[in-house]
């Protein structure tokens, strides 16, 4: 079991999401994705999204200044 | 696996995001190879629906050229064009929406000595064509080697269409064979607007067929009259006596039907 990491801290909605179903499509079932991105609108939707589409989000936790860290696992 | 490079992931991000399509679907798109019979009204909006969405081979049949009188339905066509193969046009212009496609252009008619080894190359046959003699062909090509298609037909404000699959009902279910007389020169006005409401129907089937998405139109008829706006569905078994599709078939060859209708080209 793998764990990625993925930084959509330069991306803007939809776009963040879209970045991570594709992250999520390349790695292997049971791996874990760790995704950096911003907050505001990315953190309030991006986890939100990926529990919508089936995903289990495990974790949110701070990184530094205003980027954040969400860890799904697939 | 995956491999869409940053500006596909771009173009394709509204489909993407749908949870339904997503990334896997996006390849199953990708690595599609679709045939249209006919690039001319129906035609027109499934080639560009399909190429905007991706679709990675796209053959488009047409022994036609561009007439003045199809441009006021026929959207992938443009004034420059008359005069012009209908299947380079529509060919021209896959190339310019999406450049991750590859069209095909078949400047022929579909006849009974090419539709076989024509549908080989090809996951799924869109029916965009109009007339009876090649609407039966596709069919009958079809079920004679399991390919699934989808049939379409417009009449002045009117359209059907319904999906075929391997042992879904077909075109001869519905009707055994061509009518004997087809509609009058007088008749063949249409409204434009039309062949784009049913070929749009048409081209989200074959992109819900290659991803999987919902319950296509088998063993049903969808039919609209654009007069009221009135839409139905009705549902179409498939028929143990059909003389292509059912238990003791009596067609088992392809059928050179001729076209009885005036000379008006109404492509």
């Amino acid at each position: 079991m793998a764990t990625h990491t993925l930084d959509i801290t330069k991306e803007h909605c939809p776009m963040t999401f879209v970045k991570t179903k594709l992250k999520l499509a390349q790695i292997a079932q049971g791996d874990i994705l760790e995704v950096l991105l911003l907050e505001g609108e990315p953190l309030n939707n991006v986890p939100k999204s990926a529990a919508e589409q089936g995903y289990h989000v495990i974790g949110i936790s701070h990184v530094e200044g205003n980027v954040h860290k969400v860890i799904i696992k697939k | 696996m995956f491999d869409f490079s940053e500006e596909e992931i771009n173009r394709y991000s509204r489909h993407i995001l749908l949870k339904e399509v997503g990334v896997e679907g996006q390849e199953k798109i990708r690595n599609a190879k679709v045939l249209v019979v006919g690039a001319g009204g129906l035609g027109s909006p499934v080639i560009l629906y399909l190429a905007a969405a991706g679709v990675g081979t796209i053959g488009i049949i047409d022994g036609d050229a561009v007439d003045l009188s199809n441009l006021q339905r026929q959207i992938i066509h443009t004034t420059p064009d008359v005069g012009y193969s209908k299947a380079l046009s529509a060919k021209e212009k896959v190339n310019a929406l999406n450049p991750h496609v590859n069209a095909i252009a078949y400047q022929e008619f579909l006849k009974a000595d090419n539709a076989l080894d024509l549908f080989k190359g090809y996951d799924f046959i869109v029916d965009a064509t109009d007339n009876f003699p090649v609407k039966y062909l596709i069919n009958d090509a079809c079920v004679l080697t399991g390919k699934p298609f989808s049939h379409g037909g417009i009449f002045q404000f009117e359209g059907q269409t319904f999906t075929h699959v391997p042992g879904s009902n077909c075109y001869r279910c519905l009707f055994d064979a061509p009518p004997e007389s087809a509609p009058s020169c007088a008749q063949a006005g249409v409204l434009g607007a039309i062949a784009g409401m049913l070929g749009t129907i048409q081209s989200a089937e074959v992109l819900k067929y290659i991803t999987g998405v919902g319950e296509l139109l088998t063993d049903q008829l969808l039919t609209f009259d654009a007069r009221n706006m009135d839409f139905r569905k009705m549902s179409i078994p498939k028929r143990d006596d059909c003389p292509v599709c059912g238990k003791q078939p009596t067609i088992k060859q392809l059928i050179e039907y001729k076209q009885v209708s005036c000379e008006l080209k109404q492509h």
